[in-house]
């Protein structure tokens, strides 16, 4: 581990090609300038699609129904799931963290295809605009859900064609960036980088790349087919014509479900950096985590039926999904386990980025635990589209991958602006965060237990107390995360400098300046051991 | 050591590779749509199978797949430095993918005559079963056309690459890449021979 010289490298923030400013930008090929690219656009989204979803507790509280008529309600709920899904968890910590911190890691210039990098960057930004279009334009915003099941989808009037085909450029976006992320692991390593001296969250990386390879062509085909049967007729989900809407739900859930691993894995790959650092001690089972990605992947691909036990299939169908449900709980039970082993005996340094960290953990296990509730047939019966699954979801998605994204922001931050934020700010702002979550979605588990249905405009009167529960808890949510938000913004506006390795982490990232340079490392790094070796680190200085 | 465009034609094979991975899946979701309506409808698409075409189906099969052979000569001339045969074997490749573009129309533009189109009056007679081979037919081949199409795009820049020097016989990853591509517009045309017009 040497430690730089006062280097002539200018960082990456700086321009020092012909063009300048924004034009400079738009334009760049380096991996870190694509990262940030990606996250102003998924930031502004996420407040968006944040500002639906209070919204849409509101009408909950049925004096505001006034304003909010029951069709904008379904475009609302709609809309929140597509930006949220297809706009900020999907591409989520792989294209942000993922692009920025990938070839640091592995010791690397920049990613093996850097122009195709930019270009995914333009199928993201062209598959947004097409989504914001489709709510103003045709038949006004879709009212499907984000699902956009058949044959409700092939008939309702509003602007499904366009808003699937959004989703079908966002696809190809992910596809490339996959293909680009794999490519650049299997040939960009720095010499003795061996796979598993990487880091692991190279590997959940690698394994999200798969998923978004293996996975993304089949909705992209699936929704090609709803815009062609809204157009022409095809008939192959249309009942009347021989079609079968079930075939829709398959191969809409064939890619959805993986997806939802695209989405977990790259957040937990980020918690397995954060973690070591903290606990300033090697990771607990390093090739156990490594093969836990690939196994979810794996395993992923085959419960997607899960979704759909009440949709109707046979008996033994329902029992192997059930099954394979079951099934993939383990390797992310064994993460779990791996975590809370490293932190053990482990000489804690308490930051916020390990308090989002252990956030996550908690939150995710809540997550995971009612997953493996649905996973049961008989239970699923009773809370198949109630505010359970919302719950469980939003506990999966929001607690697991959002919280995961959160703190890979926090510990992050200082390498990727060159800034420190103030801590006290983000420890003020994680107990509304964390008070007002579990409020609001530990509330609609509890809904969705007593029976209340998802996407329903109105509820009957014994749901109301929980209801207003869960939407006071959404204020505090929402007061939270533009504390967060805040803070980070003045940070990078106004922060002091940051050092270049501020948390005493092992990984190649710190090493190099903070910002780093434009082409990171002054010269490719050798690498001699592990990614997590404290103690060699302690004996040499 | 900045300024110097960093190059790994094993790293842009392998990204090809992958990319094509997508493809075989995007037609993969096809392929499992169109086999649980054969099971479905097995009498339904044997009858619809006979009312296409063979002899032009066996024809493009024949156009399709000498196309792949001259695009590998045309590669092949490449990497000898033969830059007037490579010209004259990709302008051969480009021929025989419009012959295929021209025979598919005139077999799409027979069965519209015949009023066997998505949605076509003629169709919403017939049974479920032969709507949904129909609808199938025309997505299948239709992508796959869309597909020849693009392929025929990236030969025509090719051609001009090649023409203008820029692939040649130290660098012609662009070229074998293009190449794969095309192959892989062959090997799924293969699948939809059997598949429809073989069906019967």
């Amino acid at each position: 581990m040497t430690t730089h010289a006062s280097t002539a490298q200018p960082s990456y923030l700086v321009d020092t090609g012909t063009r300048k400013g924004l034009l400079a930008w738009l334009t760049t090929t380096d991996h870190k300038r694509i990262a940030l690219l990606y996250l102003y656009a998924m930031s502004m989204f996420f407040l968006i699609a944040m500002g639906i979803g209070f919204v849409m507790r509101l009408v909950q509280l049925t004096s505001f129904q006034k304003l909010i008529t029951a069709q904008t309600y379904n475009a609302l709920f709609t809309v929140h799931g597509v930006i949220m899904i297809f706009l900020f968890v999907i591409p989520g910590l792989s294209a942000v963290f993922g692009n920025f911190f990938l070839p640091i890691l592995i010791g690397a210039k920049d990613v093996s295809f850097p122009r195709l990098n930019l270009a995914s960057w333009y199928f993201f930004m062209a598959g947004a605009i097409l989504a914001v279009l489709s709510l103003f334009t045709g038949g006004g915003a879709p009212d499907t859900g984000w699902s956009f099941y058949a044959p409700f989808s092939l008939k309702t009037g509003t602007n499904v064609s366009l808003a699937v085909f959004a989703a079908f450029v966002l696809g190809f976006s992910s596809m490339l960036t996959g293909i680009n992320f794999i490519t650049t692991i299997h040939r960009m390593r720095a010499p003795g980088m061996q796979w598993f001296r990487m880091p692991l969250f190279c590997w959940a990386v690698y394994s999200t790349a798969w998923i978004q390879i293996l996975a993304t062509p089949i909705v992209a085909i699936t929704l090609v087919l709803v815009i062609l049967e809204r157009f022409f007729g095809i008939g192959v989900f249309d009942p009347a014509k021989g079609g079968d809407p079930l075939l829709y739900q398959h191969l809409f859930w064939i890619y959805s479900h993986p997806a939802v691993y695209i989405m977990i894995l790259p957040a937990m790959g980020a918690i397995t950096e954060i973690i070591p650092t903290f606990a300033k001690r090697t990771i607990f089972g390093y090739k156990a985590i490594a093969f836990s990605s690939m196994a979810i992947a794996g395993v992923g691909s085959l419960v997607w039926a899960h979704h759909m036990f009440t949709s109707g299939m046979s008996g033994m169908a329902l029992m192997l999904f059930s099954l394979l449900t079951m099934v993939v709980a383990v390797p992310s039970a064994v993460k779990v386990f791996n975590w809370v082993g490293t932190l053990y005996k482990g000489s804690i340094d308490f930051q916020p980025p390990l308090l989002f960290a252990l956030t996550f953990i908690f939150l995710f296990c809540i997550g995971g635990l009612t997953g493996v509730m649905q996973g049961a047939l008989a239970v699923n019966v009773h809370i198949h589209d109630t505010y359970f699954i919302v719950g469980h979801f939003h506990y999966v998605m929001f607690g697991g991958t959002g919280m995961a994204f959160f703190a890979a922001l926090l510990y992050w931050f200082p390498k990727m602006w060159g800034k420190m934020y103030s801590k006290k700010a983000i420890y003020a702002s994680w107990f509304p965060i964390f008070i007002g979550f579990n409020m609001l979605y530990f509330g609609m588990l509890i809904l969705g237990l007593m029976g209340m249905p998802r996407r329903y405009y109105v509820h009957l009167p014994q749901f109301h107390t929980m209801h207003v529960v869960a939407t006071v808890g959404s204020w505090f949510l929402v007061l939270g995360l533009l504390m967060f938000f805040g803070t980070l913004l003045y940070a990078i506006l106004k922060g002091e400098k940051a050092e270049d390795n501020p948390w005493g982490g092992v990984t190649l990232e710190w090493t190099i300046p903070s910002p780093p340079p434009l082409e990171n490392f002054e010269t490719i790094p050798i690498v001699t051991h592990g990614p997590y070796e404290f103690g060699a680190q302690e004996g040499k200085s | 050591m900045s300024g110097h465009v960093h190059r790994d034609d094993y790293g842009a094979r392998l990204g090809m590779w992958l990319f094509l991975v997508t493809e075989m899946v995007l037609f993969g979701g096809l392929f499992i749509a169109y086999s649980y309506m054969r099971y479905r409808y097995p009498a339904e698409f044997h009858h619809g199978g006979s009312e296409l075409n063979v002899t032009l189906g066996v024809t493009n099969t024949i156009v399709l797949l000498t196309s792949s052979l001259t695009v590998v000569l045309a590669i092949v001339a490449v990497q000898r430095a033969e830059r007037k045969r490579a010209l004259a074997f990709l302008s051969t490749t480009l021929a025989l993918g419009l012959i295929f573009l021209v025979i598919k129309s005139f077999e799409w533009g027979a069965k519209f005559h015949h009023g066997l189109y998505p949605n076509s009056p003629h169709l919403a007679t017939l049974p479920p079963g032969e709507q949904v081979f129909f609808g199938l037919y025309f997505t299948m081949t239709g992508l796959h056309g869309v597909h020849v199409i693009v392929g025929l795009g990236v030969l025509s820049v090719m051609l001009w690459w090649v023409a203008t020097g820029r692939v040649r016989q130290d660098r012609y990853i662009h070229l074998e890449n293009s190449g794969l591509y095309w192959h892989l517009v062959d090997v799924i045309w293969i699948f939809l021979l059997p598949l429809f017009y073989l069906a019967a």
